[in-house]
């Protein structure tokens, strides 16, 4: 909301500077974005009264002029301008005049005469033209009204005003207008609000004998007041009234336009005028529009309606789109004899849908999104009709059509002091507390500790907004700072969590980098990761309003995101990238209404020295902190599509998946512009949690020496190292302390199909020496073990 | 005999000076002092000598092997010195060489700015709580204060899954969530992913984190909720920041406010980065609703709490300088290895 300084003053007596103002509005709750002094560029220009026009001896398209600026004598001023006459009052840029565009002003010679100013155009004071239908379309600027020559030009164009942006809540719609800010105001300096006196005279007659209003949707239309004016009378609007409009950006047009915008300036409150005459039998129904309704609107577009549009219509066609925009059928001409001024109160959340709809947001529509007060109705319609009397622009009826189906009353709201000071922590007396609430005009039962409230703070309902309201104007800087007592809290990770740290940790003592991608994706990854066209992680949860398809149902998968920051770095010429991110994904889940999301842990990395079991070694370490490295299993039992199909294996800790391992299947990382090899890995955070370990017990540094044995075996090669280990481990006994595979060999000497695996076993006892026939023993039971169930011999 | 004797002293002595190693000093030990050695010999030859003469000359004898295997044990010292001389001199190196340095991993910067929040709120006695980013309008909005037609939800832009299923515009939400399960004292805060339809551009993402911190208890007020945030403040800032709160606006709390600290690039002064306010905006704060502790089960009546949420790309932007938020999620390896 932009509100200029002057327009203020005339409601409030603000007497600081603007710094002091900024600061004190925003902090009782009317947030100062910025302000701007208007005129800040322009210096020395002042109004001259064209005395005398001479030729000039050598310049045909020039003049001489003397010109009076209030001076003992007349300046000389040489100018190009066609538009001047002797007796003309213009601004003159003196010398040394500072304008529009950074353009200074100084003596000179035009061909060999000096001029001492320049003569000025609306633009060379840096206003717009458009604002100034009087000006002319290319020459000085004349004024119309008798200023003593020398008058400073500034206050004359507003050019003295300091234009304020204003953030304005939602809570509070009544802000968004000049009488709304200034109230506030008021309220914040603790000074008198001078709220307009509004009375309309009217001229006889009665209002209802020349329309009728009916409300077929008393949900969406709340109230439609209306006043009729005869004889109407348009012309240019006097200049106050212009210059309110032009100092809020508004162009002037005509006395019945400008007058409704000035009241929806001042008040919050949009009016429309109708041409009575063209209205059909006088009637005003405000209605949905039916299926495919058309009108053309005032600029000129015809549109096409459907019945969640509301729309004002006479007793046959829409005649205006219901706080949006009027009709072209019904709009106020120079031949308008009759108006039907219309004010009404119109539902915030259907005008947005159907200005979102139509594509049509207007001055109106913006004000009426906010939930307007329908109390304003009333004085909104009157302000303009007083207006209208007081312009002479027409003859207003009495009486006045006002349809106001259920009437929104002043509530009642109690408090309690205690209450108060308890929620703020402050010691505030009733008396304060009193003198703040009037100061907001609420209306204050000491007795019943009640105050009345006003229907334009709908925002005030119980005790806790009365609170605000005290605290805002006792200032919340005023109020303590402590330290909540009430009963102690340990504040602590819970064992999830903590699996979490320590994960982002060991990632991180691996050097990887943490990443972050985003959490929703397009349905063409499945494509792109090889994913089966049946398979269930395509089941997604899908936005009904995406940004765009890239972004249009939540991930099932956390891998798109990996891969696409992996061929970021590629593409970007990073030798290296080792990346990981704990992040969710979304499942849909039968039967239940949100999906599950759960939490992955994702490793992507590439780089020339790496292989499967550079990230195989990253989860290990993981998986040894969190004490269950001895346990996990890797196994290849899966064929993942997006990976290389020789190249993953599946993880698993007991009867626990924990996820899966592997290189980037060539053709998915040809699909991401991924030229190298690259591994991924991802873990399920919640199975990870249920399996880590983190209970420690100490076992005594072993006393007795450990004995050391060499197998090699012949294996063929389809055998894994893993289900070798997996009998070893198994077979070897509690003697059996760590087992440590040292050669794998194919070639030469061994059979082809088969390949050569050497082991070194270490055996140790807690409490004794180990006897020589206990070890062959033990490894006598491994090598039977690995004969009967993998076929796997010691080597001859 | 006692000639002889003498004459391998000072033979020894002469071969032990001349020794250049431990083997020389080995074989001088083997040819005076072995089973074979010159003076093991004329030990031997002791049995022939008279018994007055035998302890004189077996005294002497005792101490030309004692001497001798001194000046061996002392000899070795010098030799095994100079050859740890030597060996030290010869193992030189550049330290200037590059290291071999393990490879450093590096916490995502909004990571960083999460864990330092985390930990001073929970050294405050805060929890942290998590709730799902795919969520039912209502513990989106009507829970939290927000009816079906505010302009709140449309002035969010919210993502819809269904009628009456969202991408959370906010993580207040679980405030509703952790207020439905746990009786009071409640401390939580609760970051997360949050959505809006924003496009993507140098300072909107669809997607973001926030922060939302919650306390309930009995006899809560808005002087702690200014002392908790203040605290807070200091904490992430440093003891200089001046903190201020204005009157705002947010359906799930009354009264409302934001909380601004003093510009740190200019102190306040007003500068460029702060656009001259001298004040930085950092989070939204306020005292529970009412209503909004009713619908969550709580007695307002009994209980009373304050809220607070702030944008955690902000406060990392606003820290490291970062003026563009798409960088936080293209995981460049030259941005992350930055932080």
């Amino acid at each position: 909301m932009n509100a200029p300084m002057k327009w203020l003053k005339d409601y409030v007596d603000i007497t600081c500077d603007m710094k002091t103002f900024a600061d004190a509005m925003t902090m009782s709750g009317t947030k100062v974005e910025c302000y701007e002094a208007l005129g800040e560029s322009i210096t020395h220009v002042v109004v001259g009264k064209i005395l005398a026009i001479e030729k000039h001896p050598d310049a045909d398209k020039l003049v001489i002029t003397s010109v009076d600026i209030g001076e003992d004598a007349p300046l000389q001023i040489v100018t190009g301008a066609k538009n001047i006459s002797t007796g003309d009052l213009v601004p003159v840029a003196l010398v040394g005049a500072n304008l529009a565009g950074g353009l200074k002003i100084k003596k000179g010679k035009l061909r060999g005469v000096e001029s001492l100013g320049m003569m000025c155009s609306v633009e060379e004071l840096g206003l717009e033209k458009d604002h100034y239908p009087e000006a002319p379309e290319d020459g000085i600027y004349i004024f119309e009204k008798e200023y003593q020559p020398g008058t400073d030009v500034k206050p004359i164009f507003g050019l003295d005003d300091v234009m304020v942006e204003y953030e304005i809540t939602s809570n509070r719609p009544d802000c968004n207008s000049i009488l709304g800010i200034a109230r506030e105001a008021a309220a914040t300096f603790n000074q008198p609000f001078k709220y307009p006196d509004i009375k309309v005279k009217g001229s006889g007659g009665q209002a209802d004998t020349y329309a009728s209003v009916e409300i077929l949707e008393p949900q969406l239309c709340k109230r439609y007041a209306a006043r009729i004016v005869k004889n109407v009378k348009i012309e240019q609007s006097p200049e106050w009234l212009r210059q309110k409009l032009i100092s809020c950006g508004i162009r002037p047009i005509n006395n019945i336009v400008d007058i409704t915008n000035f009241v929806m300036l001042e008040m919050a409150q949009p009016l429309h005028a109708f041409d009575l005459e063209k209205v059909k039998e006088n009637k005003i129904c405000v209605r949905c529009a039916n299926e495919g309704e058309t009108l053309v609107t005032l600029d000129g577009e015809e549109r096409t309606l459907d019945p969640s549009v509301l729309v004002i219509a006479d007793a046959e066609d829409a005649v205006a789109i219901a706080g949006i925009m009027g009709g072209e059928s019904t709009k106020v001409t120079d031949c308008t004899m009759t108006l039907l001024l219309e004010s009404a109160n119109f539902d915030g959340t259907n005008v947005r849908m159907s200005s979102k709809k139509l594509g049509l947001r207007t001055d109106a529509s913006s004000k009426f999104e906010k939930y307007l007060d329908p109390s304003n109705v009333e004085q909104g319609l009157n302000r303009a009709c007083q207006l209208i009397e007081q312009l002479g622009a027409g003859e207003v009826i009495s009486g006045m059509v006002d349809c106001y189906p259920v009437k929104r009353e002043e509530k009642e709201v109690s408090y309690t002091v205690e209450g108060i000071n308890k929620l703020l922590g402050t010691d505030i007396s009733e008396d304060e507390m009193i003198q703040i609430f009037e100061r907001v005009e609420l209306k204050v039962d000491r007795e019943h500790h009640r105050v009345t409230v006003p229907t334009f703070r709908p925002d005030i309902e119980r005790e806790a907004d009365l609170a605000e309201e005290v605290a805002r104007f006792y200032g919340y800087s005023n109020i303590p700072t402590t330290l909540a007592a009430g009963t102690p809290t340990v504040g602590k990770l819970n064992y999830q969590q903590k699996i979490e740290s320590i994960t982002k940790a060991m990632m991180e003592s691996c050097g990887l980098y943490e990443a972050m991608t985003y959490s929703f994706e397009s349905p063409k990854v499945f494509d792109k990761l090889n994913i089966p066209k049946e398979d269930s992680l395509r089941e997604t949860v899908k936005i009904l309003n995406p940004l765009g398809e890239d972004f249009s149902m939540m991930r099932t998968l956390t891998i798109n995101g990996m891969l696409v920051s992996l061929a970021t770095n590629y593409n970007r010429r990073n030798e290296t990238a080792k990346l990981y991110e704990l992040s969710y994904v979304y499942l849909p889940q039968e039967g239940q209404e949100l999906p599950d999301e759960r939490l992955k842990l994702t490793i992507g990395m590439y780089d020339k020295d790496m292989d499967f079991f550079t990230i195989k070694g990253v989860l290990e370490v993981l998986f040894e902190k969190l004490g269950i490295l001895e346990d996990v299993v890797t196994a290849p039992d899966v064929n993942y599509k997006w990976l290389h199909p020789g190249r993953q294996a599946t993880l698993s800790y007991k009867d626990t998946s924990l996820g899966w391992i592997g290189e980037v299947h060539p053709d998915v990382a040809d699909n991401y512009d991924l030229d190298t090899r690259a591994y991924l890995a991802v873990i399920d955070m919640q199975h990870l949690t249920q399996a880590a370990n983190l209970k420690k017990t100490y076992q005594a540094l072993a006393k007795y020496p450990a004995v050391n044995r060499d197998l090699a075996l012949i294996a063929k090669d389809d055998i894994l190292i893993g289900q070798i280990e997996a009998i070893i481990k198994q077979r070897g006994g509690k003697i059996l302390e760590a087992y440590q595979l040292f050669d794998v060999y194919k070639g030469k000497q061994i059979e082809k199909g088969y390949k050569s695996i050497a082991y070194s076993l270490t055996f140790r006892a807690k409490d004794r020496t180990l006897e020589e026939n206990e070890i062959n023993k033990a490894t006598n039971k491994i090598l039977n073990g690995l004969e009967r169930e993998l076929g796997v011999t010691l080597r001859q | 005999m006692k000639n002889k004797l003498e004459a391998i002293r000072k033979y020894a002595s002469q071969k032990i000076e001349e020794a250049m190693n431990l083997n020389d000093l080995n074989d001088i030990r083997v040819n005076f002092l072995g089973k074979k050695g010159e003076l093991t010999q004329v030990l031997r030859g002791m049995k022939d000598l008279s018994k007055e003469e035998r302890p004189v000359i077996g005294q002497i004898a005792n101490e030309i092997r004692d001497s001798i295997e001194k000046r061996i044990e002392d000899a070795k010292t010098v030799i095994a010195k100079k050859a740890r001389e030597i060996q030290i001199q010869q193992e030189v190196i550049d330290v200037t060489l590059p290291s071999k340095k393990p490879a450093l991993g590096h916490q995502h910067p909004m990571s960083i700015v999460l864990d330092d929040i985390k930990s001073i709120f929970m050294g405050m006695g805060y929890q942290i709580a998590e709730g799902p980013e795919v969520e039912k309008d209502y513990y989106n909005f009507e829970a939290l204060n927000i009816p079906e037609n505010h302009p709140a939800k449309d002035e969010q832009d919210t993502f819809y899954i269904s009628k009456d299923i969202v991408l959370r515009t906010q993580t207040s939400p679980v405030q509703v969530r952790i207020m439905e399960q746990q009786k009071p004292p409640i401390r939580i805060i609760a970051p997360g992913r949050v959505y809006r339809s924003d496009e993507v551009d140098a300072t909107h993402s669809p997607v973001f984190n926030q922060l939302e911190g919650l306390v309930i208890d009995k006899n809560i007020t808005m002087a702690d909720l200014k002392g908790a945030l203040a605290v807070f403040a200091s904490e992430l800032y440093g003891d200089n920041v001046k903190v201020r709160f204005r009157p705002h606006h947010f359906p799930f709390t009354e009264p409302s406010a934001e909380m601004d600290i003093s510009c740190f690039k200019c102190n306040g002064k007003g500068c460029s980065f702060c656009k001259g306010e001298g004040w930085i905006e950092i989070l939204g704060c306020g005292m529970v609703h009412p209503r909004v502790l009713e619908m969550s089960g709580i007695d307002p009546t009994i209980y009373s709490g304050f809220a607070f949420g702030m944008g955690i790309e902000r406060i990392a932007m606003l820290r490291y300088g970062i003026d563009d938020i798409r960088l936080f999620y293209e995981n460049d390896m030259r941005f992350l290895k930055q932080f």
